[in-house]
């Protein structure tokens, strides 16, 4: 079991919000969804607002992780995230709230609205919704 | 010569102020330990952010990217961090005179204020000052520089803003903190190279892919870069204004001590003296009498 694990760090400008020896992680970048495993080839990508999936050695957590870098080295991964939360941190009221702002806004398409920020505003509230579903 | 009464009551207002730059001094440590223990804490998230960004410039090379470049015609913005109170010894004008010392033309050049007391300060230097945070040096968040980072980044690609230059004071230690006045923007691509040659392992960067490519990627992560350290400078800032109020307010402290020893030395000298003239009086009254 021990030899297929590789060293995860997640590290948020608060605090170290991750680390440890990890099976696999999964999570979502610009470009789609990406899977980790031991010995990927080395790649920097940067992250789309959505949901984590750490697996360890006999269990998986889950968390937020929104807008940031992810640097992957033979058998060390690092991510930079600018907002990282564990689901037992999330408000779902208020991410509930955002994602409802953030349709209408897009909805409207009013000319003094910032599409693609309301777009984003909508993936993050989304992003949080999902992960803290159980 | 003061009066008992003189010197009794200015003893009183010493210490009643002796007490307040004690408090004050108390305070200060407690904040300063907090302050410290955060920016602790994010300073491994700047090493990383910093170590990639320069991976990342050493692999696309010096190539044309409006992050790079300074913009013609543009003035130049300073973020100037200070603090919202006084009473902290030289913090903030030292951060005024900085800004102050740089080899440039006040018309030049927009402040970008974040703390009351700097924003004065160069208002009052002529100075022209765009905007005003000083809310967030409280309590600095993450968005709060996500924020100004945004504003700036827009003012620079749309022109009006050429150069982007932060002062703060950088935190080395508890009684050791440094004016420091960094470029932001436009990247400095030399020294980024040269501290590169140090920091850089060869082989983990030979090998290393860019998903989107490095120049898209470059476009995502530089306004990255810029926010982080926009935060350090920010958490590092409040440590440093707690630890200047510290200092300063444990040398009042000990001025106040020194001062009222010495009243305390007058007083009693003219305590003596008041009773010697009251004997003095009382047997001259008494020889009087029995003469």
């Amino acid at each position: 079991m021990a030899d297929n694990t590789f060293k995860l760090r997640i590290i948020s400008p608060e605090r170290m919000f991750y680390e440890g020896e990890v099976v696999m992680l999964e999570c979502r970048t610009t470009e789609g969804e990406i899977g980790i495993l031991k010995n990927h080839v080395p790649l920097t990508a940067v992250l789309a607002p959505g949901v984590a999936k750490i697996r360890e050695a006999d269990s998986e957590v889950k968390a937020a992780l929104i807008s940031g870098f992810i640097e992957i080295l033979q058998d060390e991964v690092t991510v930079l995230a600018e907002i990282a939360e564990w689901p037992d941190e999330i408000d779902v009221k208020r991410a509930e709230e955002a994602r409802i702002r953030a349709e209408r806004r897009l909805a409207e398409k009013a000319a003094h609205t910032n599409l693609a920020r309301a777009s984003l505003a909508l993936q993050r509230s989304i992003a949080r919704i999902e992960a803290a579903k159980k | 010569m003061p009066s008992m009464r003189d010197i009794k009551r200015r003893k009183n207002s010493i210490q009643s102020t002796q007490q307040i730059t004690k408090a004050m001094k108390l305070v200060s440590t407690v904040k300063l330990q907090r302050a410290k223990s955060r920016a602790e804490r994010s300073h491994t998230y700047f090493e990383y952010m910093y170590q990639t960004v320069v991976n990342i410039l050493e692999r696309s090379g010096y190539m044309e990217h409006p992050y790079m470049k300074a913009g013609e015609g543009g003035k130049k913005a300073v973020i100037a961090i200070t603090s919202n109170r006084g009473l902290a010894g030289g913090y903030n004008s030292n951060i005024a005179k900085l800004v102050d010392s740089q080899e440039w033309d006040k018309k030049d050049v927009v402040v970008y204020a974040i703390g009351k007391k700097g924003r004065d300060m160069l208002k009052r230097r002529g100075y022209e000052v765009l905007s005003d945070e000083s809310e967030m040096i409280n309590e600095p968040l993450f968005s709060d520089a996500q924020e100004l980072c945004d504003k700036l980044l827009n003012d620079f690609s749309e022109g009006r803003i050429s150069e982007i230059y932060l002062a703060y004071t950088h935190f080395r230690n508890t009684v050791s903190h440094v004016p420091t006045m960094l470029k932001l923007l436009p990247v400095n691509m030399q020294e980024a190279a040269e501290k590169s040659e140090i920091d850089a392992t060869p082989e983990s960067k030979a090998l290393m892919n860019y998903e989107p490519e490095e120049v898209e990627a470059l476009n995502m992560i530089i306004p990255k870069y810029v926010t982080s350290l926009i935060y350090g400078a920010l958490v590092e800032a409040v440590a440093s204004e707690n630890g200047a109020r510290m200092q300063a307010m444990d040398s009042a402290t000990s001025n106040a001590e020194e001062m009222i020893g010495s009243l305390e030395l007058q007083y009693n000298r003219a305590r003596q003296g008041h009773i010697t003239q009251e004997l003095t009086e009382i047997i001259g009254g008494a020889e009087a009498l029995s003469s």
